[in-house]
């Protein structure tokens, strides 16, 4: 079923078209990869489906519904998460204090005024448990702004899934990551659950072609191509403008 | 335990100083809820605002005109004065919460001038400059807060319960997502939470609390006039917020006590007492960001590791 579904999306800054009639599909359980070179509309693309940027035309939709006029707290209750490409942390808050936040906004009641935060078990718990799944328990007490930046971007996942969500947008998760940390996320990424349907930009074409299920390829704001690896590895002009010769 | 100890000495501080030193601090425990009330919205939620004396003001106002235009007991008049001024901050914080940075700065500073100008026109109510003054105090069981020492006790209790209430809320749910708003809300908003009700809740219980300390300031001097709402007023909390360190809840009452006790030795020297409060304010901002309270604080903690 598709989960996410964006619909003709149009966007200009003045004379310049950030996205231009794009339009795509993210199944439960899908890894949908976006590639295109820097500028080509990737991060605007995401902004517009998280609701941070409002579209100037087309449609997006979340279980068949019309999400384009939603706040993002509103579409984030609706089971969309994301990271962003540029760390958007709490950066003075300690790493499990992130993940409990992002836990509370789903699980928690953010308008209890007398009960304890701490007292919320179950809260915690699960803050606890997503820390795990990302490696990250170790340096749970650390404040965020003294761990390291690979341990930042993992961070940005963590808080992402904290609230369980259903599609988990990435921006380009392994930017600034080192071979080895990438690999690392990658298989953090693989292990994620099964029913989630993702959709990540990624610049790394090792990354790209072993997780993708589908990838779209972003050219100044235009689809070139949204299709299985294979296919969008054999098109033309795919090879012409983006991938070159290495493919 | 060592605010235990300064609970120890507030208890038996009247009977240790004179009625100059109980009225001093009588003042300074008012003005500690108000300045706790204004480092709730400033140092947990992030929204600066500068026309906190609205609500200190809309609460002094409230119990001087419940009692003397409703009849009502002054017991009641606390309750309705901090009522109002909860009312107060949900109508101006409905438009203040849809903006940020210096729109909000500049919003609230609007709202409080608003206010100012109405006390001040509005004769036939609040007696415009003048003020109005000569209205009951409370009492109970024959126990009349015209006493300075009952007076002084209602402070202190009025004071910890605020402490302790502000407490619970910080470490709630709802405070936590209010740092975590003073942290970052883009990312707040990306995972769902709502965050111009989060601001708004913030904004009615720190003008409640506001209220609540212009109710006891009313009833303290007996008289209130538009000064209370005065952006001298509003600037003066702010001052003693970040005197005392941002976002401490007890640095801002250490703040409110030490801006009170030198306006008082001060002025009584020179005439330029402002200035000299001004050239502290700077030294604050530049040397300790973390103001009177985090200086200790980090001074003790050195103290105990050597
Ligand atoms: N808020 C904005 N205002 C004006 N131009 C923008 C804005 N956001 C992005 N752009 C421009 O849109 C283009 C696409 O940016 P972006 O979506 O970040 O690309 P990508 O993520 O693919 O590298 C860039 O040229 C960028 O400068
Ligand atoms: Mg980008």
């Amino acid at each position: 079923m598709t989960l996410l579904r964006v619909e003709s999306l149009q966007k200009s800054f003045g004379s310049l078209n950030v996205t231009r009639d794009v339009t795509l599909d993210v199944g439960a359980g899908e890894k949908h990869v976006i590639i295109g070179p820097n500028g080509a509309g990737k991060t605007s693309l995401i902004n517009q489906i998280g609701g941070q940027m409002t579209p100037d035309g087309g449609r997006v939709m979340i279980d068949g519904s019309d999400v384009t006029r939603l706040a993002p707290e509103q579409r984030a209750r609706l089971g969309l998460a994301r990271t962003f490409q540029k760390n958007t942390l709490f950066q003075r808050l300690s790493v499990f204090e992130n993940v409990r936040l992002g836990v509370q906004a789903r699980f928690g009641n953010s308008f209890d005024l007398a009960q304890r935060a701490a007292a919320r078990t179950d809260v915690n718990a699960r803050a606890r448990d997503v820390l795990d799944l990302l490696r990250l328990t170790a340096l749970a007490e650390r404040r965020v702004a003294s761990i390291s930046y690979g341990d930042q971007r993992q961070l940005e996942i963590a808080v992402a899934l904290a609230g369980d969500p259903r599609i988990l947008l990435l921006d380009e998760p392994t930017s600034g990551l080192s071979p080895v940390e990438t690999r690392q996320l990658i298989e953090i990424i693989r292990a994620l659950p099964s029913h989630l349907g993702i959709l990540m930009i990624e610049h790394d074409m090792e990354v790209v072609f072993s997780l993708a299920d589908r990838i779209t390829v972003l050219y100044y704001g235009e689809v070139l191509a949204s299709d299985k690896p294979d296919v969008v590895a054999a098109n033309e002009r795919v090879r012409d403008v983006y991938l070159g010769a290495s493919f | 335990m060592g605010e235990f100890v300064f609970f120890l000495l507030a208890l038996a501080w009247p009977f240790l100083a004179g009625s100059y030193g109980t009225g001093l601090i009588t003042e300074a425990l008012i003005f500690a809820i108000a300045a706790m009330s204004l480092d709730l919205l400033m140092g947990y939620s992030g929204l600066v605002s500068f026309g906190h004396a609205a609500f200190f003001g809309v609460g002094a106002y409230a119990l001087a005109l419940s009692g003397m235009k409703l009849g009502l007991n002054p017991w009641l008049g606390i309750l309705v004065a901090v009522m109002t001024s909860a009312l107060a901050a949900l109508i101006i914080g409905y438009f203040c919460v849809r903006v940020s940075g210096v729109a909000f700065i500049m919003l609230t500073l609007a709202f409080a001038q608003l206010l100012y100008s109405a006390a001040v026109k509005w004769r036939g109510i609040t007696g415009g400059s003048d003020g109005i003054g000569g209205f009951d105090r409370p009492q109970i069981a024959g126990l009349s807060l015209n006493d300075p020492i009952y007076m002084y006790f209602a402070c202190l209790l009025g004071f910890v319960l605020s402490l302790w209430l502000l407490r619970r809320i910080i470490n709630s749910q709802f405070g936590h997502a209010l740092v975590g708003l003073r942290e970052n809300e883009t990312r707040m908003r990306a995972l769902g939470f709502s965050t111009d009700r989060l601001k708004l809740c913030a904004f009615v219980l720190s003008g409640a609390f506001a209220g609540f300390a212009g109710a006891l300031y009313a009833i303290y001097n007996s008289f209130i006039s538009p000064d209370a709402l005065s952006f001298a007023q509003s600037g003066m909390f702010l001052l003693m917020v970040v005197l005392g360190g941002v976002g401490s809840l007890l640095g801002p009452a250490i703040g409110a006590a030490i801006f009170l006790l030198m306006k008082q030795f001060v002025s009584s020297h020179t005439e330029h007492w402002l200035a000299i409060v001004g050239i502290i304010f700077v030294c604050c901002v530049m040397f300790f960001r973390s103001g009177v309270y985090g200086f200790l604080k980090q001074w003790l903690e050195r103290g105990a590791r050597t």
